[in-house]
C-alpha cells in the first residue's frame, strides 16, 4: 500500500456579522471606554449584555453603565498562551464581575503568576490603545487595589455606533485523505487513473472514496482507467473564474462529465481544443497534461468517432 | 391491543452498539473507511441489511474535519442507494439517536442506524472548540476548551466540593477502569502530570483521538427479535444552560437535573452511570447534578477520560450503558452526553432491561 497522503490545510474566514441595538451599544462603548450592560426585569443587570433575557427571553434593551472595575469570579492559569488569545505571556482567564453589574464577563488577567490570582480580588479595565469596537478593545484586566470606580451614567446612545463587525478565524489543520484517495492522488502523479470496484455491484467508481455508496459496503480492488473517456453531459461557463489559478481560462468555456473508459462514474472536468459550440454528448476526449500539473489541466478531443449513447447512458 | 384503545408510546430499544478502537491518529483513513467497520458490526449483530434500516441518522462536525459537508462522505458507508430516509446532526451522535429515536415513537420506522464519528487529529481541537462560542464577546479572546473547563473546576474548589486530589482520584479510577475497555485510548496507570490550564493537570484532561460508534435502535417485538436482551430506553431528554459562561452558576448543572427528571431517571435508583464528563471536575457536577451516590457504577468503561473521539463520545456512553444491559450486567442504566463549554448542553438517557 502507498504511503497515505498529508498535507497542511488551512481554513480562515472572515465572519462579517451585524449587530443588534445591544450588542452595537455594548461594543461601541467599548470603542469609547464605557462599559455597559442591560437590565432585566426583575432587575438583574447584565455584563456583557444580551438582546433577550436568559430567564424569561423576554427583549431587553434598557442599558446601563457599569465600572470599570470588579471582582474575579473564578479563574485559571494559563501558563502556555495560544494563538489568538489576549496576552502573549502567561495570563489567568478570568471570569470578572464588574461592579454594578450580576453577571461575570469572560477575560484575560495580566498578573505575574498563579499565586497572585485569587477569586475574589479586585481588578479593573487595561483598555486597548488601539479600540475598533470589539470585545479586544478590552486588552485585559490588571489587578486594582483603589477604590471602586464609579461608572458614568451613559445612556448608551452613540452618535456613530458600530452596525456589525469583523470576527476573523483561522484553524490549521493536516488532512489526510486517507487510503483509497491516495492511492488515487499518488497514480495522479504518475498521469495515471485508478478507480476501486465495489465487490458486491461490481461498479468502478473514480474518484475512489473507499466505500461503494450503493451498497455500503468497502471497495479495495484497484482498476486502472481511461486515459481516454466520453462527455456524458456538459455545460457551457460563461462566468468568468474568480479564483486568480484559474484567470486565464477564457469564457465562454465547456465543463463536462467524462466517463472514463472502465469506470462507472463520471468525473468533471474542461474540454478544451475543441470551440464550445461543438461540444457534444458522445464526444470522445483524452487528458492533456501541463508540465508539473497534479491533474490534467483539461481534456480534448480525440478524434475517435462518437461514442454510441447505448455505451453512456446509465451513466449520466 | 383493541381499536378502541389509543395507542400508547412504543417501546423502542438499543439492539446493538459497536464502536472503534480510539486512536490519537487515523490518518491513515478518510471518515467513511473509519465508519464502515462500526456500521457493518452493528447490521451483523443483528442480521440487518443496511436496505432493512427504517430511518439513518448520523452527528459529527464539519469543524473537526476542516471541511463543509464533511457529514456526506460518511454516507457512502450505509449504502444511500435506493434512497434512504436519513438525517444529520452537527453534535454528538447521542443527540442523532434522539432525533432517531422519536423518529420510531412516531411510528414512521421500526429499526433506525444511528452513527457518528470524530477526528480530531487533523486540527487542534483545543482551538477547533473555540468557533462554537459566542462569536461576539467569547470566540475573538480564543479560550480554549480547557480553560474553560478550568474556569469551572477552579469555580468548583472555590465552593468546596472538590480538590486537585479529588479530581486527580477520578482520573485514576476512569483510566484504570479503562484497563477493561479494549477500545479505550488511555488506560491503566496514567501520571496526573502538569498542570494544563490550572487547575487542571494533563490527568484531569481527555485524551485527543479519533473514533466512531453505531448503534441499532428497535421498536416492540422487532427489538425482541434482533437482540436477545434489548436494553429499552425509559425516557430521554435535553436541555440547555444559558449561552453566557458568566450568567451561569458554573459549579452545578440545572439542565441535567431537569433532563434527567423529564428522562425519568429519579423515579427509580440506576444501577449504572455513564456520565459524559471529559474533564474529572464535570464528573464532580454531574454526580450532584444527578444524585448519583457510592452504591451507582459510574463509567465502568472509562468515560470520557479515557477516549474521547468529539462528537462520538456522548453516544458511546448510551451504547456501553445499552451493552451493560445486552450482557446483563445492569438492569437500570443511566447514559449522559454533554456538548459545548462547562457542560452547556446536556441529554440524559434511561434504559432498562426486561426483569430477570
Amino acid at each position: 500500500m502507498p504511503e497515505v497522503l498529508s498535507a497542511p490545510l488551512v481554513v480562515e474566514f472572515p465572519f462579517t456579522r451585524s449587530l443588534g441595538p445591544v450588542q452595537s451599544a455594548f461594543l461601541t462603548g467599548l470603542r469609547e471606554r464605557v462599559v455597559l450592560g442591560v437590565r432585566t426585569t426583575d432587575g438583574r443587570t447584565l455584563v456583557p449584555p444580551v438582546e433577550y433575557d436568559p430567564v424569561t427571553a423576554e427583549e431587553i434593551r434598557d442599558l446601563v453603565e457599569v465600572a470599570p472595575t470588579g471582582t474575579v469570579t473564578t479563574w485559571a492559569w494559563n501558563h502556555a498562551p495560544r494563538r489568538g488569545q489576549p496576552l502573549t505571556t502567561p495570563f489567568a482567564w478570568v471570569l470578572v464581575r464588574l461592579d454594578g453589574a450580576d453577571t461575570a464577563l469572560l477575560h484575560a488577567l495580566d498578573a505575574p503568576g498563579p499565586d497572585a490570582v485569587r477569586t475574589g480580588m479586585r481588578v479593573r479595565v487595561r483598555w486597548a490603545a488601539e479600540r475598533t469596537g470589539a470585545i479586544t478593545d478590552i486588552a485585559c484586566f490588571e489587578p486594582y487595589e483603589g477604590e471602586a470606580v464609579a461608572p458614568g451614567g451613559h445612556s448608551g446612545a452613540f452618535a456613530d455606533p458600530l452596525t456589525g463587525i469583523v470576527a476573523p478565524a483561522r484553524l490549521d489543520y493536516t488532512y489526510s485523505p486517507g487510503r483509497a484517495q491516495s492511492a488515487y492522488i499518488h497514480a495522479l502523479s504518475e498521469r495515471r487513473t485508478v478507480g476501486e470496484r465495489c465487490p458486491s455491484c461490481r461498479k468502478v467508481y473514480v474518484p475512489p472514496r473507499g466505500a461503494c455508496p450503493t451498497c455500503g459496503v468497502a471497495t479495495a480492488e484497484q482498476v486502472e482507467v481511461g486515459p481516454r473517456g466520453t462527455v456524458t453531459t456538459f455545460c457551457i461557463v460563461n462566468i468568468k473564474a474568480a479564483h486568480t489559478a484559474n484567470l486565464d481560462i477564457e469564457v465562454p468555456y465547456v465543463y463536462a462529465h467524462i466517463a472514463l473508459d472502465g469506470a462507472d462514474l463520471a468525473l468533471h472536468a474542461r474540454i478544451g481544443g475543441i470551440p464550445y459550440d461543438q461540444v457534444r454528448m458522445g464526444l470522445r476526449v483524452e487528458p492533456v497534461w501541463t508540465e508539473g500539473a497534479r491533474y490534467p489541466d483539461h481534456y480534448r478531443p480525440t478524434g475517435e468517432p462518437d461514442a454510441d449513447y447505448e455505451t453512456y447512458k446509465e451513466l449520466l | 391491543m383493541t381499536s378502541e384503545e389509543a395507542p400508547g408510546p412504543r417501546d423502542i430499544a438499543v439492539v446493538a452498539f459497536a464502536q472503534t478502537d480510539h486512536r490519537r491518529s487515523t490518518a491513515e483513513s478518510s471518515e467513511v473507511e473509519m465508519v464502515m467497520p462500526v456500521l457493518h458490526d452493528v447490521l451483523a449483530q443483528t442480521g440487518l441489511r443496511t436496505a432493512d434500516i427504517g430511518f439513518t441518522c448520523s452527528g459529527s462536525s464539519d469543524y473537526l474535519a476542516g471541511r463543509a459537508f464533511s457529514f456526506t462522505l460518511a454516507l457512502d458507508g450505509v449504502g444511500a442507494w435506493p434512497p434512504i430516509s436519513e438525517s444529520h446532526v452537527e453534535m454528538d451522535g447521542a443527540w442523532a439517536l434522539y432525533e432517531a429515536w422519536t423518529k420510531l415513537l412516531t411510528g414512521d420506522a421500526d429499526t433506525a442506524l444511528v452513527y457518528s464519528y470524530g477526528k480530531c487529529s487533523p486540527g487542534l481541537v483545543r482551538d477547533v472548540l473555540t468557533r462554537q462560542l459566542d462569536p461576539y464577546y467569547v470566540a475573538p479572546l480564543w479560550p480554549d476548551a480547557v480553560a474553560l473547563a478550568a474556569l469551572q473546576a477552579q469555580a468548583l474548589m472555590d465552593a468546596g466540593l472538590t480538590d486537585e486530589r479529588a479530581l486527580a482520584a477520578v482520573g485514576a479510577r476512569s483510566r484504570a477502569d479503562a484497563t477493561a475497555n479494549p477500545h479505550a485510548q488511555l488506560k491503566g496507570r496514567i501520571p496526573q502530570g502538569d498542570h494544563v490550564v490550572r487547575p487542571l493537570r494533563t490527568g484531569d484532561c481527555p485524551p485527543i483521538g479519533d473514533g466512531a460508534a453505531a448503534v441499532i435502535l428497535a421498536a416492540g417485538e422487532r427489538a425482541r427479535r434482533l437482540c436477545a436482551r434489548p436494553a429499552w430506553i425509559r425516557g430521554v431528554d435535553h436541555r440547555i444552560e444559558a449561552h453566557a459562561l458568566g450568567v451561569r452558576d458554573l459549579t452545578d448543572s440545572p439542565s441535567t437535573r431537569l433532563a434527567a427528571e423529564r428522562a425519568g431517571a429519579f423515579e427509580r435508583p440506576v444501577d449504572t452511570a455513564e456520565l459524559h464528563a471529559p474533564f474529572s471536575s464535570q464528573e464532580v457536577v454531574l454526580r450532584r447534578a444527578l444524585r448519583l451516590d457510592d452504591s451507582v457504577c459510574v463509567n465502568p468503561s472509562g468515560g470520557a477520560l479515557a477516549a474521547n473521539p468529539v462528537m462520538a463520545a456522548g453516544l458511546i456512553r448510551i451504547g456501553e450503558a445499552a451493552a451493560r444491559i445486552h450482557r446483563g450486567a445492569s438492569d437500570r442504566a443511566l447514559a449522559h452526553a454533554t456538548s459545548g463549554p462547562c457542560l452547556q448542553q446536556n441529554l440524559v438517557a434511561v434504559l432498562e432491561g426486561d426483569p430477570r
